[in-house]
């Protein structure tokens, strides 16, 4: 009997990814959390601030931004919590496949369920916040870039704080550091757009920002997730 | 005999406590190797050890020859393991857990049946993981040893939580492997009653 190969790379990668995708699926609540959490905390502002319009369009950016950033954080502490919990974590640093390539169809994974819904309805709200249409795209440009950085650089604080008790403070303390070049970027670039001022600077360092988070934090995050299941 | 695992000088500490010194062991095919000791003393931190999921103070582990740390992706190509927590998502179905392994590791699929068949899990594919009863939880993770194919089989106390029935099924399975070619670890404060002679490592 002649055995099977080893998978290649790619089926490994697309395993983990459609495990993981499958798993939101059966459990929406986790997946719809952040979503949840992104729509609310940036529509009660207007409620709250009031609907004075020229007010809203200074403060429509820097909201919207901060909103995806909590709502990122808010969950990447589930990430690999189950995986270490249910013993999947040893089974997975126990594959042959190589971790770092686990570790990012994990990251994109947790970029699909929770980073990808939150630019889709990023448009909605940037409509209560009366922003103009082309400064609409260039939101949904930059919270795309802003939030695959952010999951990648989360899955690194994840896979540190996996194995502690109350982590997530830390977890916080550990990516909000690595985010703020994202925050400050992504919402100063939207509302140069809505001042109709240049913006491809600010499209490309998060573009770059992002391509540094993709070359390195699937490594960092491999490392961490063998200390963190010793 | 061919040598399949070796295991030189191994060290390990745990915080202050050092829980081996200079131990050295050596599996060939078809053998063996019993780790005993009482609770605590060690027996799941050596099989965590020579799976590669804890760094050793100092020794080396070497599988056909070649060291286990360098030549990382190809040993656990050629392992299987089982510990107390199997490794199965609570929310997706026996078959879709199953069906995840075959994407990371070399699995025959075409086995699938007769091994559900042989574990008495055929009835049970379409629940999912947490609807199964703790036995059975295990008997899925002995079916991902069986369809893996797997040289080395590590495993942390096999027969927990399993009737007597499927106590002899794992004693049964073990010694197909060791038939065929395959070496077993095991950790168990329990005796398992293998027919052929077991290595053994007595952890104080």
């Amino acid at each position: 009997m002649t055995e099977p190969a080893n998978p290649t790379l790619w089926q490994g990668f697309a395993a983990v990814v459609k495990r993981d995708l499958l798993l939101a699926y059966k459990r929406p609540g986790d997946m719809l959390n952040p979503l949840f959490f992104f729509a609310m905390v940036s529509t009660l502002f207007p409620l709250a601030i009031g609907p004075a319009g020229d007010q809203l369009k200074l403060l429509g950016p820097g909201v919207v931004w901060v909103a995806a950033l909590l709502s990122v954080l808010l969950s990447l502490n589930s990430m690999y919590l189950s995986d270490l919990e249910d013993g999947s974590l040893d089974q997975l640093i126990l594959s042959p496949q190589p971790l770092p390539l686990i570790a990012l169809g994990k990251t994109v994974a947790h970029w699909l369920v929770s980073g990808f819904p939150l630019v889709l309805v990023s448009p909605l709200i940037a409509i209560t916040y009366q922003m103009p249409t082309e400064t609409i795209g260039v939101m949904v440009v930059t919270l795309t870039l802003g939030t695959i950085s952010l999951s990648l650089l989360g899955s690194v604080g994840a896979a540190l704080t996996v194995g502690l008790n109350r982590g997530n403070a830390l977890l916080s303390l550990l990516v909000l550091p690595l985010a703020m070049p994202v925050l400050i970027f992504g919402a100063r670039t939207v509302a140069l757009a809505a001042a109709d001022d240049a913006v491809s600077a600010g499209v490309y360092f998060l573009a770059a920002y992002c391509m540094l988070a993709l070359s390195f934090a699937p490594f960092a995050a491999a490392a961490a997730l063998k200390i963190s299941n010793e | 005999m061919t040598e399949l695992l070796s295991a030189k000088n191994l060290t390990v500490f745990r915080g202050e406590r050092c829980l081996f010194h200079d131990l050295s062991f050596a599996l060939n095919a078809g053998e063996s190797l019993l780790i005993q000791g009482a609770n605590g003393s060690g027996k799941t931190t050596l099989l965590r050890a020579v799976a590669g999921l804890l760094d050793l103070e100092e020794g080396e582990i070497r599988w056909r020859g070649f060291s286990t740390l360098a030549h990382r992706q190809a040993f656990h190509g050629e392992m299987a393991w089982f510990a107390h927590s199997v490794g199965f998502k609570n929310d997706l179905t026996l078959l879709e857990n199953l069906r995840f392994e075959s994407g990371l590791r070399s699995t025959s699929m075409g086995r699938l049946s007769a091994v559900l068949d042989k574990l008495g899990l055929t009835s049970l594919t379409q629940l999912p993981f947490r609807a199964l009863s703790a036995g059975q939880q295990r008997r899925v993770g002995l079916a991902r040893m069986l369809l893996a194919n797997a040289q080395l089989w590590l495993m942390d106390e096999p027969l927990t939580n399993l009737d007597t029935a499927g106590q002899d099924l794992v004693v049964n399975l073990i010694t197909e492997h060791l038939q065929g070619g395959g070496a077993c670890m095991l950790a168990s404060h329990q005796a398992v009653g293998l027919n052929s002679d077991m290595q053994r490592i007595v952890l104080q």
